[in-house]
């Protein structure tokens, strides 16, 4: 292809695509909220119930924060310092819960909770450490491991006990790591929707579960709206202060290749420190997925596959057999992934090839703090009226799934194409390979395991995507994660039933899409 | 003052370092001199505190150091590339040890101005690290090391990754100030220059153990064995006999007594080997702008002052 030629379809496909499916959206929401009906916006500012929203989303997001943070260290530490059988599998398995549909999550908390415990801010907090441990295990543990131990050693020499050490070598060597961690989490803490929508109950609600109440349950687009712009605008000014705050604590220099950082375990309260942290993180991550199992196979006094023979039968909440959520689940998943990768990939290839694109680079990362219920109201509002009345087409759902799956395939794209040493293509060249062989022998290869990569993470994405697929989901063809949710909202022990045998397929075809996505990962680079 | 007794470090089962003893006395530099991987970095990590050897003992004035925190030990140690701090500035990782002891404010920036100006560096308070050349850096690393005027002073290779003339003259001023201070010091290096510049002993290590402790001129004159004679630079090492290049004149003859076999310039000198008649091989050095080329005859005569017979 003609350099010419790649370059208009790397910048022309993706801007077209976020174009009409996120700015378009978003402009729509934009009117609505200040327009509307005439009125300007204030009087759902002004309503003590946003005020009492906001504040809950703010400190809610805050303290899972900092949960997460404190949950996540000790084995942080463990990976980041220790050489040990299974450390790669260690930091492989972390990644589970995060990639596990926020519904299944959700619901695996709700199987855990005593008796007698109201739902509300607890087991939100909790949930959603469980959900991001591991985005604080392995961006922080894998800085660690790249920090020379030799500085905390010198400082020892210079009379600075453990805890001097800790607080004056360690911490702020640590901190751009734990700033990116922190940042990612609180985004994520702060947009949540399925965990809030299920674990809250009737009194805590996020921002993001305010949206859809307003949205699908009182019918006021207009106030729903106004909601997603005070959104928007806090997770903008999150971004800039997390951006900020990141550059100005990086620090130049004091990092070391991992090879000569990690040491073997070597005394008995090294071992015990090292099973502690690991064994209490497993505790953590493995409990409500297996009390999760547990459920779905109660039957009355004993345990059976009840809930499991039921999916096949059509039921009247769905307007269709769960068995048949599953299949839409993949087919859109599937669909998804190759939008997600067509148009993520070539933005990768633009973001990657001149360094000054920031627009691109901007635009496409986005939607990852835009959140998905805004995504959905915006296809709701602008999608319902010609010229573009398309909401109800089969392949809306696929389309806002990638919206959502994009950033992560272009964070995971651009870093393995940056990784290309351009000194390999010329020892190919001087080794006497046309352009042509080139870009088949050393750039394919590379980039073929980080499109690998890149496409399991968004089918992950995707069949898990429940914020704006339960906008935008046609009755007769809900996906798995809104089939769980319609179920939880019947009563009736054998409803519930169904939503945890439905949550154990859900996760079973995740972590398996997942695990194979480890296998293929290299064992460097990438987004984390 | 220091003393190191039967020390072993196993590392998966083999042996770092290997029952080595050594002692340096008060206001003495040790450089501990061998070949890399022969055990040096891991016997000063040993006595800092930072590796618990497997068995032996390290004593401090006759106290057993066992037990004692590296941060409690007052040993300082200068690294192998520095490990300066990389989030603070040069006042700010020299006043590091000051602030850790607990010295009020005014104390610390007062020496810490001193103990830059010892080092040359004054002025240089507010620079990042990362901005300073590699002498530089070296100089704040040893400056750091001793602002808490520790007790013993240690330094692995601390001159290792410069360049050879920077090398030089850093050298030259470490021997001033180790004069001037009278520190009591473990200097480790594979360099035999800068081990017999600084050191006013010599530790010879090899494959774990220290296997001979002499002044710079008694090395020389006697090294322990015909490893430590090839370590020194000794090339004509033949069985229990040792001969010195200098002991050894190269004249060219066309009826000599042997034939050049190879001739390279290093520096001033020119390194001759030359094949002997009688079947020995000899390493010769030439200080000539004319010198025997390959293939030449020569005429050998060894000065028997320059034999050294091994123990």
């Amino acid at each position: 292809m003609r350099r010419r030629t790649w370059r208009a379809v790397t910048y022309g496909v993706p801007l077209a695509f976020l174009g009409l499916f996120f700015v378009y959206p978003l402009a729509a929401i934009l009117d609505r909220g200040l327009r509307g009906a005439g009125d300007p916006p204030l009087d759902v500012l002004a309503d003590p119930l946003t005020r009492e929203v906001v504040w809950f989303t703010v400190w809610q997001a805050l303290a899972s924060t900092v949960l997460t943070i404190a949950l996540a260290t000790p084995a942080a530490y463990v990976l980041g310092r220790y050489r040990f059988r299974g450390r790669s599998v260690v930091s492989a398995i972390v990644v589970v819960p995060f990639v596990l549909p926020t519904v299944v999550v959700a619901l695996a908390f709700l199987a855990i909770l005593p008796d007698g415990v109201e739902r509300g801010w607890a087991p939100i907090l909790v949930a959603h450490a469980f959900f991001n441990v591991a985005v604080v295990v392995r961006i922080v543990g894998t800085f660690w491991a790249n920090l020379d131990p030799r500085l905390g050693e010198a400082a020892a020499t210079l009379g600075a006990s453990p805890a001097q050490r800790a607080r004056e070598i360690v911490l702020p060597l640590l901190a751009p790591a734990l700033a990116a961690a922190g940042a990612i989490v609180f985004l994520f803490s702060f947009t949540s929707f399925g965990i809030v929508l299920i674990l809250g109950g009737p009194r805590y609600a996020t921002i993001e579960a305010e949206i859809y109440n307003q949205a699908i349950r009182l019918f006021d687009l207009r106030a729903a709206a106004v909601l997603s712009l005070v959104q928007l605008a806090c997770v903008v000014a999150a971004v800039w202060v997390a951006t900020r705050l990141e550059r100005r604590l990086v620090v130049a220099g004091g990092l070391r290749a991992e090879r000569d950082t990690l040491r073997s375990i070597r005394t008995r309260r090294e071992k015990l420190v090292v099973a502690a942290s690991l064994g209490g993180l497993g505790l953590f991550l493995g409990l409500p997925l297996a009390v999760l199992v547990e459920r779905s196979l109660a039957v009355g006094d004993g345990y059976g596959l009840d809930a499991y023979r039921a999916l096949a039968e059509p039921t009247s909440i769905l307007l269709a057999s769960p068995w048949e959520a599953i299949v839409n689940s993949l087919v859109y998943a599937a669909a998804a992934s190759v939008i997600a990768i067509v148009v993520g990939g070539l933005a990768a290839f633009a973001v990657a090839d001149t360094r000054g694109s920031r627009l691109l680079d901007l635009l496409v990362l986005i939607p990852l703090g835009a959140s998905a219920v805004m995504l959905g109201l915006g296809f709701l509002i602008a999608f319902d009226t010609p010229p573009l009345d398309i909401r109800a087409a089969p392949w809306i759902v696929p389309v806002v799934q990638a919206l959502v799956a994009i950033p992560f395939v272009v964070r995971i794209m651009v870093p393995t194409l940056r990784s290309i040493d351009p000194r390999l293509r010329e020892a190919a060249a001087l080794l006497g390979a046309s352009p042509g062989r080139v870009r088949r022998e050393v750039d394919l290869p590379i980039v073929a395991r980080g499109l690998a990569v890149a496409a399991g993470f968004a089918f992950a994405i995707s069949l898990g995507e429940f914020g704006a697929t339960v906008f935008l989901a046609r009755p007769d063809r809900p996906t798995l994660p809104v089939a769980i949710f319609r179920f939880l909202g019947r009563p009736g022990e054998v409803n519930v039933a169904q939503a945890y045998a439905l949550a154990v397929v859900l996760m079973a075809v995740t972590v398996l899409s997942v695990l194979l996505v480890e296998r293929v990962r290299m064992r460097r680079g990438g987004w984390f | 003052m220091l003393r190191i007794e039967d020390v072993t470090v196993r590392f998966d089962g083999s042996a770092a370092v290997d029952d080595a003893s050594l002692e340096v006395g008060r206001g003495e530099v040790v450089a501990v001199l061998g070949p890399s991987g022969s055990g040096k970095t891991t016997l000063l990590r040993v006595v800092a505190g930072l590796q618990a050897p497997d068995s032996g003992r390290v004593l401090l004035d006759g106290v057993d150091l066992a037990g004692t925190a590296p941060h409690r030990r007052g040993i300082g140690l200068v690294f192998q590339d520095h490990a300066l701090f990389p989030h603070r500035d040069v006042a700010g990782n020299v006043s590091f040890g000051l602030r850790m002891r607990g010295d009020p404010p005014r104390r610390v920036t007062a020496r810490t101005a001193e103990v830059l100006e010892l080092v040359g560096l004054t002025g240089f308070e507010h620079r990042s690290v990362g901005s300073l050349s590699g002498g530089e850096q070296q100089r704040v690393a040893l400056a750091r090391t001793l602002a808490p005027e520790p007790r013993v002073l240690l330094l692995d290779e601390p001159l290792g990754s410069l360049d050879r003339r920077l090398r030089d003259r850093l050298l030259e001023d470490l021997g001033q100030l180790f004069d001037e201070l009278g520190v009591t010091a473990m200097y480790v290096t594979h360099d035999q220059t800068e081990a017999f510049t600084l050191g006013d002993r010599v530790a010879v290590m090899r494959a774990g153990g220290v296997v001979q402790v002499a002044t710079p001129d008694e090395l020389w004159s006697h090294p322990a064995d015909a490893d430590v004679a090839r370590f020194l630079g000794l090339a004509n090492v033949a069985g229990k006999e040792v001969v010195r290049p200098e002991a050894v004149t190269v004249r060219a003859s066309p009826d000599g007594n042997g034939t050049v076999e190879s001739a390279v310039r290093t520096g001033p000198l020119v390194r001759l080997r030359v094949a002997l008649d009688d079947g020995r091989a000899l390493e010769a050095a030439v200080a000539a702008v004319d010198h025997p080329a390959p293939g030449d005859r020569v005429d050998v005569t060894i000065d028997p002052e320059g034999i050294v017979r091994l123990r």
